[in-house]
Order: structure tokens, then sequence, then C-alpha cells
């Protein structure tokens, strides 16, 4: 057997208000131990692939097997086999962590004497000792996603959902949370990982799957996917539009990437970021245009759909997916808006 | 196949499909999700406290400021008054169940147990039991702050006990009702504003505060036979005497046909509720 997931051709439909077909014939594997990243923005069915392969929604067509066994006919089986961490940290706010870890235990029929040496061992290897017996209510939200996580591994699993593990988190958090995943995959866990940051996919993900509206758009490894991509984006913000057209006809010569035009900002992806900057600069100042933004970044998931579709990640058909809570789409929004402004990693004001 | 199923390393129960093995887990499930549902009360004693100050107000309100104008004929307002509010708190209490539930949904807890190999059933069963334990301590709040309002019980010791048990019995039917509000609701708030519209009519529209015959004559049929009203008249014949056998048997009738109703309706909504 040499797949831990295998999904053929999943449908979901949302009926209601609004009809939102979130999965549209969804096809994909994942060989066992590997990190499998779902790759996506919001809406694109990420979280409802991974709700049905976690028993929790009944597709509506295809088919989907962990670890061999149907999720639909096998549901309590299957259960028996996986771990799941959600995107928004679902523990119980007034237990402790400890009691937490211990009623996920129970839940998962260990035995009372195993429970209560498990609890403490992830307590340890998670970093939460300290805070162990102090109620929720006093973790930092790093410190409930880190016990999420230990949730999901008190029944040591064979396959594990991590449904946008660090959304939301702060940077520190997130690097200590990517470094506990990678420790697990070093045991040999399967993870099947939903995320929005190409940055993280790229550095627990060994095999990814870009997902749209529904279906697989692009599948390959993150080298494959940058590839296309280049390595760096160059952003230049000009003072007219005027500058701005001028600007992209002149960092057309960067490379093979088109520059990409939006009103006073001009996009380019350059394979070799400082020495397109130089060269870039070294065109401008010679056609007297002075740029009023220079910003070199990492290609977000935004890039990476511009390439892949032409389009940009939309905004409006996302909010539907699975809710009508106001809350919801708040958070759904924020969460967005963090994922299309990547990570600089560098800038510097120019003018 | 088969070899997959010795892949986890699950140190206690693999999964099973035999009958014994799931009605052993789904009593072990109901335990641990009863003991969470009881911890998380204990853990915001603000919550208990004033959930206990407001029935208290309710007797001191009756007791003393609109007792003077009720006569009772044949015992005293605070004997007749005492088994209503017991009614009256059980039901009220019973609001905690559909807050409870919407709010593990809207948490996405829910999420998480419907992944977990436990028994399905455990989560409304866990909440309802819950509910039930709590209520044992409140009708024992409520009995002593009766006792130290005037509230003498006639009958003895046992028939009291059974009226206990029938308000417990009666509390429990309703949780799965509003376990049916809870998983209906959006939200938890929505869940307790949904819930008040039946709770009022069902506990001021009754015997528990005022003798029905008050009552214009279109109401009085209502008023004498819904069933909060006939387990606090079943409860008084309990407890300071009466004729009994008819509502203590209209009562149970109204407990076992709300279970036969509700629990079916309250699991179908945890397993569509999506």
């Amino acid at each position: 057997m040499p797949f831990a997931i295998e999904v053929e051709a999943l449908e979901k439909t949302f009926k209601g208000k609004h009809e939102v077909r979130a999965l549209d014939g969804v096809s994909f594997n994942v060989e066992e131990g590997r990190v499998f990243g779902l790759l996506g923005p919001n809406g694109s069915g990420k979280t409802t692939a991974v709700r049905v392969l976690t028993t929790i929604l009944k597709p509506d067509g295809g088919s989907a097997r962990v670890l061999g066994h149907d999720v639909v006919r096998k549901a309590g089986l299957v259960r028996s086999l996986i771990g799941l961490a959600g995107q928004y940290a679902a523990v119980d706010e007034n237990l402790t962590g400890r009691e937490n870890l211990q009623m996920v235990g129970n839940l998962n029929h260990l035995e009372r004497s195993t429970v209560s040496g498990r609890a403490t061992d992830l307590l340890a290897q998670f970093n939460l000792s300290d805070a162990g017996d102090r109620p929720l209510k006093t973790y930092s939200g790093g410190m409930r996603r880190r016990l999420d996580l230990a949730a999901a591994l008190v029944a040591r699993p064979t396959v594990l959902f991590l449904d946008e593990p660090t959304t939301g988190l702060d940077p520190q958090s997130r690097n200590d949370l990517w470094e506990v995943i990678e420790n697990l995959v070093g045991e040999g866990t399967t993870v099947l990982l939903t995320t929005q940051y190409l940055e993280e996919a790229d550095r627990l993900a060994s095999i990814l799957a870009v997902l749209d509206h529904g279906h697989v758009i692009a599948e390959g490894t993150p080298a494959e996917l940058k590839a296309d991509l280049g390595a760096t984006v160059l952003e230049v913000g000009l003072a007219t539009t005027d500058d701005a057209s001028r600007t992209a006809r002149i960092l057309d010569a960067l490379g093979p990437h088109a520059p990409v035009l939006n009103g006073t900002v001009v996009e380019v992806t350059v394979d070799e970021g400082p020495t397109s900057a130089m060269a870039g600069l070294r065109s401008l100042d010679q056609e007297g245009i002075i740029p009023t933004a220079f910003t070199l970044r990492e290609p977000s998931l935004d890039d990476v759909f511009l390439a892949l579709t032409g389009r940009r990640t939309e905004d409006e058909t996302e909010e539907t997916e699975e809710t009508d809570d106001p809350d919801q789409k708040q958070r759904n929004r924020a969460l967005r808006h963090a994922a299309t402004n990547a990570m600089p990693i560098a800038t510097g004001e120019l003018s | 196949m088969t070899t997959a199923i010795a892949t986890p390393t699950l140190s206690g129960a693999p999964h099973s499909d035999h009958l014994a093995a799931r009605a052993r887990w789904a009593v072990s499930d109901t335990l641990t999700m009863t003991k969470r549902n009881l911890l998380a009360v204990t853990r915001i004693p603000e919550a208990l406290f004033f959930s206990a100050v407001q029935p208290i107000m309710f007797v001191l309100l009756f007791r003393y400021v609109f007792g003077g104008e009720i006569t009772i004929p044949g015992t005293t307002y605070v004997n007749y008054l005492m088994p209503g509010i017991f009614v009256q708190t059980v039901a009220f209490g019973a609001v905690s169940t559909s807050i409870g539930l919407a709010e593990d949904l809207q948490k996405g807890l829910i999420e998480r147990f419907r992944a977990l190999p436990m028994a399905r059933s455990a989560v409304l069963t866990g909440r309802t039991t819950a509910d039930l334990i709590r209520n044992v301590f409140v009708v024992v709040i409520m009995t002593v702050v009766g006792l130290l309002v005037g509230f003498r019980p006639t009958t003895g010791v046992v028939p009291y006990i059974a009226g206990v048990l029938l308000i417990l019995l009666f509390a429990y039917a309703l949780s799965w009702g509003f376990a049916v509000i809870g998983l209906s609701a959006p939200n938890s708030e929505t869940a307790q504003v949904m819930s008040f519209p039946l709770l009022f009519p069902l506990t001021f529209i009754s015997s528990a505060f005022v003798n029905v015959h008050t009552m214009p004559s279109w109401l009085q049929g209502f008023a004498t036979y819904q069933p909060v009203s006939v387990t606090v008249s079943a409860c008084r014949a309990l407890m300071i005497g009466g004729a009994t056998a008819t509502w203590v048997i209209q009562s149970l009738l109204w407990t076992v046909g709300f279970l036969i109703v509700l629990i079916p309706l309250a699991s179908w909504r945890y397993r569509t509720r999506t």
C-alpha cells in the first residue's frame, strides 16, 4: 500500500443562500511518511478537503481513503488512525492543558494509565509543562496552537492533518511550531498540511498541490512550482502612472518574466534578486526615474496564483465557504489580508 | 487491508465494531464528556454563584413581595410556592444545555470530537448527564433556601425524595429539547434568546406560582395540563399532600413523551449540523 491518503474526484457542494461548490473533482495521493502541502487561498476548498478526509463531512461524489480505508464506509476505523489539528485551535477553554489532553486520550479509548503519562510527555515535548495545570484562558495564541497540536498527537496517529496550523500566529510562534512539525515528520508520521503561506509550504512540505475553486491546478515539489515563478519579486512604487509604465518597459529587460503594472506599482519576478535589483536601479537612474518605494520580497501565494491562473487570488467569492457567521467572516478577511501581504525580505524607502 | 489495522500504535483499544465494545465506549465516553462539562461549571465560579442567585431572588420575590396577595386554601403560600420554584429553576437551568452545545459548535470543539473515535452520542449524553448532576445540587440548595423561608414539607422523606426524582427526570427530558435548540442556533447568544420564548409561557402560564383558577377560563386548560404545571402539581402532592397518582402519571407521560421525541431529534440535528 504505497499511499497513506488517496483522493479521487472528490466533490462537495454546500447548499444554502448561495450555493458553493467547495470541492469540484479534487484528486491527489499522498505517499506514506511524506508531508503533503495543500496550498490555496481561502475558499479554495482546503478546509473542506480536510474535513472530508477526517470523516467530519460526507462528500457528495468521488472517494477518499486513508491508509486504504474509505473515509465514509470505514469512518470509525479512520478516526482511530488519524489526528487533526484545526485552524481555530479547538481546545476547551474551561479546562487546563493537561485536562484537555487527558480528555482527548480518554475519548481515544487509551488505557487510563497511558493517558496521564502521555499527557505529561506531550506537555513537556511542546514546552507547556509549566502551563499544563493552568486554565487555557491564561494561554497565548501560540500556546493554544501547540496544545491543539499536542491534542492531535495523543493517540500517536499514523496520519496527521494540520489545517492552517500557523495562521494568525506571530513569526516567533510560527517558527516554534514549524520546528515541532519538522520533528514529527522525522518520526515518520504522514502529514497533510493546508496553508496559505508559500513560505510555510516550502519549508515543511515535500510535495505541494495548489487548489483553486475546488480543484487541483498544479502539483509538484516546492522547487518545481517556484521554478516557473522566479525566486524573488521586485516591487517598485512610482510617483505617477506615467513613470510606472515607463518603469515597466525598462524592467522588462531584466529577465524572462514580464513586469506587471498595477496603478503606480510595478512588480517583476526575477531569478537573481540582488543582481536584478541593482541592474534595475541603474537603468531607472539612467532614465531619470526616481522610485518612491523599492521592495525585494519572496513570492507569495498571490504570485503563484498569478503565474498559474493569470489572475490574483480573489476576494469576494471566498467568504461564502462553509460559514454565514459574521465573526468567522471577519476572521477569514483578516487571515486573507495577512496571507496576501507576503513577508518582505528587504524594504527600502527611496525618495 | 487488514494489515493496516495493526499499524496504529494506539496503546489502548483498537477500533472495534463489536457491539459490546461499542456499548462500553458509549458509557465511558459519556462519563468523560460529563466530567468535562462539570469541570467547566466549577471553573467559572461567578456563573455558578449567579445561577444560584436568580432562583433565590424568585423565592424572595414571590414569598415576600407578591405572596401576601395570594391565598391558597388549605396550605401556606410558601408551601404552595416551593415545588413551583423547583421546577421553574431546573427548567431555566436547562437553557445551559443549549448554550453549552452552541458554544462547542461555535468554538470548533465539536469538529474535534467528530474526528475522534469516540461514541457519537457522547457529546449529547455527556451534556445532558452533566446538567442532571448539576440539577441535583440545584434542588438541594433550593430545598435549604425553602426551609429557611418557611417551607415545611408535610409528607415525609420518601415522598419528598420521590418528588425530587420526578423533577430531575423532567429536567433531564427538557435538556434534550434545549439540546435541539442549541444545535439549531447559529451561536450561543442566539441559543439563549431562542430558549426564553419557550420557557416563559411554560413556567409562568402554569400552576407554579398561582392557582390557575384565577386565570381567564380560556387559559386554564393550557395552564393546568401543560408539562411544567402537571410536574409542579405532582411535586406539590408528593411534598405537601393532595391527589398524587393522577399528576405523577401525567408528569411521567410528558417526560417519557419528550424523551421519545427529543432524543432522536437532537441526535439527528447533531448528525446533520455541519
